[in-house]
């Protein structure tokens, strides 16, 4: 059987920042694996170490060549092999909106052809929490989003999920195969990548594509968003900050509890 | 031409996105000058147009099929709706199951998907405003094309109210059963546990700048000095450091303490919308641009690991070694 786990590199802003234009200032940005995502990898991972079956954990990235780091962390995780899609095109994108991500996700599955595809729910940074529904439907496999619980035993036809709502709500469905779930955060616990892992991630396969090396092309994508404004938003409250050092801090803010019956 | 609500429930009722969503569905048939019409899956439908059948909305559509909202005959029903091409944009709430079904309405349609609105504007196509970077920044976002599907934040617009004068019909679609991958079998209620943070007068919750499990103890050493509940966030009690029922947030708990301390917490939509009825908020964090500022009434923009020792000692309790 084949996953194919989708992973993002995402960016994580400092503290200070400064918006240059419709970005952010990259002397400010961090970059790292995508939250979600190293939890869907490690739940492919395991998959294939639970199972007396033969699993194979293929990643899919869309993204430069910087990505690489990122996903040389995915493959010491665990995973077997990697697929990385890049277009030059794809930089000049304000935004990489989820149907344009889906649309050459398909392109990777129409090659791969897995039998589950796990993504996260989200990446840290844009939150638009849908590429992998869109993937779904765009490739004709069922799907589950937010899934934090998967009981699958290797060929059986459906999985057993656990899908966490709002208000501390589990729904708990069964979902056929072939299928795309969406990964929450705590489904799992991942882990560190060994040193033996980080060694043998450096000679995994990890193969770059173009656009047309999928059958795609730069101009056929939809990229219909269109970033054209960014700021910094706006405080509505009027939060009030105590100064000083930390002790002069807490003792401002001890008075305030004391004046709010707190430790009375 | 007209906008297209998509309405969600659960367990038998309606759930509150559902009714925000007309309100935000209103706003864009007023800018785009069209009808807005919602639609229901699922569920006791009659009851439910019943309900929402309010101020501002011209049709709506049910579609009898199934107990509970399922995504997938959701995105049957809207696909064949608007086939016909008389829904221009499509909203959803920017929910749990509203996210596991716009990006497919989406798709099917053909048309762009933008997600998780605060605010919404038509000019020559859908102009949305959104965070982006975990609520650090604010972006807009300009949607390409005549039709769009757009989900909404929960909490951004208000309920509708208000009788509507809607018609209310059953819809001409044929849900392609075997096209269903999913069975809904059941619910859990998860996180209950010997702890009601629900109950508790000062909450003093914990994030992820507390960075080690050995740390909780400092938080622990302050609720202890301060008579109070320690709560946590997410990535706390995804590492099992805390128990699930000490989660706040949209997947844990809805607290309304008298005195909510936030240490270490950077106020993501989905913690803030566990907290932000406390009476008074206090953040402890290093990062001025962090969001839990656009909500608390008191702050310290500084290193927790100084200011809880210091606060401990100003309450007479013990300083852990961490
Ligand atoms: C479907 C879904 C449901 C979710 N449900 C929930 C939920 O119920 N509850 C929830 O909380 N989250 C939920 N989340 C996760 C949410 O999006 C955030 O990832 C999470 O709330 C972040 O937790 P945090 O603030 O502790 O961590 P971070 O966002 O990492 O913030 C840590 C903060 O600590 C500060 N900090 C670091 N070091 C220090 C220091 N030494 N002193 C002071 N400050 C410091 C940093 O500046 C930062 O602001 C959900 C997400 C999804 C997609």
């Amino acid at each position: 059987m084949k996953v194919l786990v989708t992973v993002s590199e995402v960016a994580d802003v400092d503290d200070e920042f400064e918006i240059d234009g419709l970005e952010i200032d990259s002397r400010y940005l961090t970059y790292d694996l995508n939250e979600w995502d190293n939890y869907a990898v490690e739940e492919a991972v395991q998959l294939d170490e639970e199972s007396e079956e033969e699993v194979e954990v293929v990643t899919a990235t869309i993204g430069p060549e910087r990505t690489e780091e990122t996903i040389r962390q995915a493959l010491a995780k665990g995973a077997d092999r990697a697929i990385r899609v890049w277009d030059d095109s794809l930089a000049d994108a304000s935004v990489l909106d989820p149907i344009t991500k889906a649309t050459i996700l398909a392109a990777v599955v129409e090659e791969e052809d897995p039998d589950l595809v796990l993504t996260g729910v989200q990446t840290g940074d844009y939150a638009f929490g849908a590429t992998g529904v869109a993937l779904a439907s765009q490739i004709d496999y069922g799907w589950g989003a937010v899934v934090n619980y998967l009981d699958y035993e290797v060929g059986d036809d459906t999985a057993e999920v656990h899908r966490e709502l709002e208000g501390g709500v589990e729904e708990l469905a069964e979902i056929r195969l072939p299928a795309v779930l969406t990964i929450q955060t705590g489904i799992n616990e991942p882990r560190y990548a060994s040193l033996r892992g980080i060694r043998q991630a450096q000679s995994k396969p990890l193969d770059a594509h173009g656009l047309e090396d999928l059958g795609l092309s730069a101009d056929e994508l939809p990229l219909d968003l269109e970033l054209t404004d960014l700021e910094v938003p706006e405080v509505e409250s009027d939060v009030e900050f105590f100064e000083g050092g930390a002790e002069e801090e807490a003792a401002q803010l001890a008075d305030l509890l004391r004046d709010k019956g707190v430790a009375s | 031409m007209a906008v297209l609500a998509v309405a969600e429930h659960r367990r038998g009722d309606l759930r509150d996105p559902s009714f925000e969503v007309l309100t935000a569905g209103r706003e864009l048939a007023d800018a785009a000058g069209t009808e807005l019409h919602v639609v229901v899956t699922g569920g006791d439908v009659d009851a439910f147009a019943e309900d929402l059948n309010r101020e501002g909305v011209d049709a709506i559509h049910t579609v009898d099929y199934g107990e509970e909202f399922n995504a997938e005959v959701a995105v049957q029903a809207v696909d064949q709706l608007a086939a016909d091409g008389e829904f221009e944009h499509v909203v959803v709430p920017n929910t749990v199951n509203g996210l596991g079904s716009a990006p497919a309405i989406a798709q099917r349609l053909g048309r762009p998907i933008a997600t998780d609105a605060i605010g919404v504007d038509v000019d020559e196509g859908l102009i949305i405003t959104r965070e982006l970077y975990g609520g650090k920044t604010e972006g807009t976002i300009a949607v390409d094309g005549p039709a769009a599907v757009v989900t909404v934040r929960p909490g951004e617009w208000p309920a509708a109210e208000g009788a509507g004068d809607a018609a209310i019909e059953a819809a001409d679609v044929d849900i392609d059963e075997g096209a269903i991958g999913t069975t809904v079998t059941g619910f859990q209620e998860v996180g209950a546990g010997d702890v009601d943070i629900t109950e508790a007068e000062v909450l003093v919750s914990v994030g992820r700048g507390i960075e080690e499990e050995e740390n909780i103890v400092l938080i622990q050493a302050l609720a202890e000095a301060l008579d109070a509940t320690v709560s946590a966030s997410r990535p706390i009690v995804d590492n099992e450091w805390l128990p699930k029922d000490r989660q706040v947030g949209q997947s844990g708990k809805v607290v309304t303490p008298d005195v909510y301390i936030a240490i270490g917490i950077s106020g993501a939509v989905q913690h803030v919308a566990g907290m932000k009825g406390s009476d008074t908020i206090v953040a402890i964090n290093t990062d001025p641009s962090a969001p839990i500022y656009d909500i608390a009434d008191f702050g310290i923009e500084d290193d927790l690991f100084d200011v809880v020792p210091a606060l401990i000692e100003e309450f007479g309790g013990d300083v852990p070694d961490f």
